[in-house]
């Protein structure tokens, strides 16, 4: 134990600090010399802010009808303006950051921890566990994705909880596949063997050496994915799954304010409209510029 | 045709079968994990103890997960996938008479896109950090961004309330137009053979925003794939030793670089089907267009399981005849083939 300790620290401790500059450093240079990067970080703040303390900012309360109040165009007292029960838009669009963030991250979450995990392995041992993974994966590839999720919403209930599974289980492909791929080209690099050769075990080497140099190209994945989950959420709420009014969510507010669109009330779409829009193309922007800091090549 | 093309689409042909197969055990499963007991679900809410234990054992719920299984398929052959408790109908029979508004939508809605992404990309490829890339590059993270449902609102709103240039988001067709006598199931072709040019007009009509909204949607990974790989492709050592050779540069772009640029571009078409037929239950709602999207909504809303999973079903295999026909393509058109079996 002690050798080990002894061995593994001096190293440690003399790659630890410069790499972390220079890392800095590239974050520095992609963020300034890529200001759409730099701008979807400041969105990222934006959207974050009003998901963390957004109940506690809003000029109304999100569910408060005001009487006499209906279906007001957007002005001073009520910014984004009211929807067809007297409820103060722009609240309820900042209140409802905190949902549709929450469903997204939990989705990816749950993909990304069970997806890699089973890419990881079946790109390891290879074998039956590969052929497995894989046709597991083909096979909810092989539905339009969408319409899968709607099935099983329809199929596990009409729930919140469901619209998470649902998002995950469809997105789990994408995680599995690159694990698969990214694990499965090191499982005998050099610095495995190595790793394997001092007598590490086959989890131990798969957890700390093999896992973590797939990781960067996975976080891209991540956050394009992230945007992809808002917007699948979005349109199952859209359609009648999961939230139920009067819960402030993006998706549904949007198809409450459909009804009023081709009477010329546009404000009741529009700003829940935008703000699903703008946290997607957030997401998208910062994978896009996540890529670019990963991975120069691929920039597209 | 060659044996070797022949060889090629008959394997592709096969490698179907077991997506087929798992598609069907994922739809039996959807079908049976449904919360509390599926018997009561598939009889509807008014039905008595004695209807459900009959429906029970017509669907086999009595029996093993595998016996119901073979009872599933068996039924599946026979082109029974229950009957829809919201209308009464055989849920196929259904699927079968609003299948072709949501094909007519959604093949519209590709080719449209297919005609403008695929000139965008090249452009933008042949002229790399000029304005027509950044406008690429803007109009496709833009265009994944855009909810599917609040673009074609957003149409609605300036072509039908500001401009009245579109129709009312009613259907394929205005209550005062007769549809054509159909034959192909797609109303503007029917007009056409018709050689009704009132009707062709009116569905055109229709059809024109729902189209724009799903094609603005697909747009997007389309262009980004084509520019991409003819960036590829132009870097590569052929075009480069055609350049080198002296052909002029519109043979050098479209004979060479195109032909070869298209492949990965047909190929990863397949996962633009599986964004579009998703995002066609969404544009479907919007526009209240009588496919078989909203009818799986319908469906949704008053818990018409037999009718969801049938849809569901439909749209998986749909999606996979797609993938099919885009392969078979790929191998009729990929000089390589030939030469390499």
């Amino acid at each position: 134990m002690l050798a080990r300790s002894e061995q593994t620290d001096p190293s440690a401790a003399a790659i630890a600090t410069p790499p972390r500059k220079s890392w800095l450093g590239h974050v520095r240079y992609v963020l300034v010399s890529n200001p759409v990067t730099l701008f979807a970080f400041s969105l990222l703040l934006l959207i974050l802010t009003a998901a963390l303390i957004g109940p506690y900012i809003v000029p109304y309360d999100p569910l408060a009808t005001l009487p006499g109040q209906q279906l007001k165009p957007p002005s001073w007292q009520h910014w984004f303006g009211t929807d067809q029960l007297g409820r103060d838009i722009f609240s309820r669009v900042v209140v409802a950051a905190r949902l549709d963030l929450m469903l997204s991250v939990a989705a990816v979450a749950l993909s990304f921890v069970i997806g890699s995990a089973l890419g990881s392995v079946a790109g390891y041992y290879g074998g039956w566990v590969e052929t497995v993974v894989g046709r597991v994966c083909d096979t909810i590839m092989a539905f339009p994705l969408f319409v899968l999720a709607m099935g099983i919403v329809a199929a596990l209930g009409n729930t919140i909880e469901n619209i998470i599974y649902a998002t995950a289980i469809i997105n789990l492909p994408f995680y599995a596949r690159m694990a698969r791929a990214e694990v499965s080209i090191r499982r005998n690099a050099g610095f495995v063997q190595a790793a394997r050769l001092t007598g590490n075990g086959d989890w131990r080497i798969l957890a700390l050496q093999v896992f973590p140099n797939a990781l960067p190209p996975m976080m891209v994945q991540v956050s394009l994915n992230l945007g992809w989950a808002i917007l699948n959420a979005a349109g199952l709420s859209f359609i009648g799954l999961g939230v139920r009014p009067p819960t402030p969510e993006w998706g549904i507010m949007v198809a409450e304010g459909a009804n009023y669109i081709i009477s010329g009330e546009w404000w009741v779409a529009l700003f829940p409209g935008l703000a699903l829009m703008l946290a997607v193309f957030t997401f998208n922007l910062l994978g896009d510029g996540l890529r670019d800091i990963v991975d120069p090549q691929r920039r597209t | 045709m060659t044996a070797a093309r022949l060889l090629s689409i008959a394997k592709r042909l096969g490698q179907t079968l077991p997506v087929l197969a798992g598609i069907l055990v994922i739809t039996f499963l959807l079908t049976r994990a449904l919360p509390g007991d599926p018997a009561a679900y598939f009889a509807g809410p008014a039905a008595d103890e004695k209807s459900i234990a009959e429906i029970r054992k017509s669907l086999g719920l009595d029996r093993s997960l595998p016996a119901q299984f073979l009872i599933y398929i068996g039924q599946l052959a026979k082109g029974d996938l229950g009957q829809s408790i919201s209308t009464g109908q055989p849920v196929v029979t259904e699927l079968f008479t609003r299948l072709p508004a949501s094909l007519e939508l959604t093949l519209a809605a590709l080719t449209l896109s297919l005609l403008i992404a695929v000139p965008l990309g090249v452009l933008a490829a042949t002229r790399p950090d000029t304005w027509v890339d950044h406008l690429c590059r803007f109009v496709v993270t833009a265009g994944v961004s855009l909810p599917t449902f609040f673009t074609g609102l957003a149409l609605l709103y300036v072509f039908y309330y500001l401009l009245g240039w579109a129709p009312a988001p009613l259907g394929r067709l205005d209550i005062i137009v007769l549809p054509p006598t159909r034959i192909t199931g797609f109303y503007t072709i029917d007009a056409l053979l018709a050689g009704d040019f009132a009707t062709f007009r009116a569905a055109l009509a229709q059809l024109t925003l729902p189209a724009t909204t799903l094609a603005l949607f697909t747009l997007a990974p389309i262009a980004r794939m084509t520019r991409g790989s003819m960036l590829q492709v132009l870097a590569s050592d052929f075009v480069r030793t055609a350049r080198a050779a002296g052909l002029p540069g519109r043979t050098v772009l479209f004979t060479y670089a195109f032909r070869n640029a298209l492949l990965p571009v047909v190929t990863t078409l397949g996962m633009v089907f599986s964004f579009t037929l998703g995002a066609n239950v969404l544009v479907e709602k919007v526009f209240a267009w009588p496919g078989i999207g909203s009818y799986a909504i319908e469906a949704l809303t008053v818990s018409d399981y037999a009718a969801v999973q049938g849809f569901v079903l439909a749209m998986a295999i749909l999606f996979v005849a797609l993938n099919l026909l885009i392969d078979i393509a790929y191998t009729l058109i990929d000089p390589r083939i030939a030469s390499e079996a």
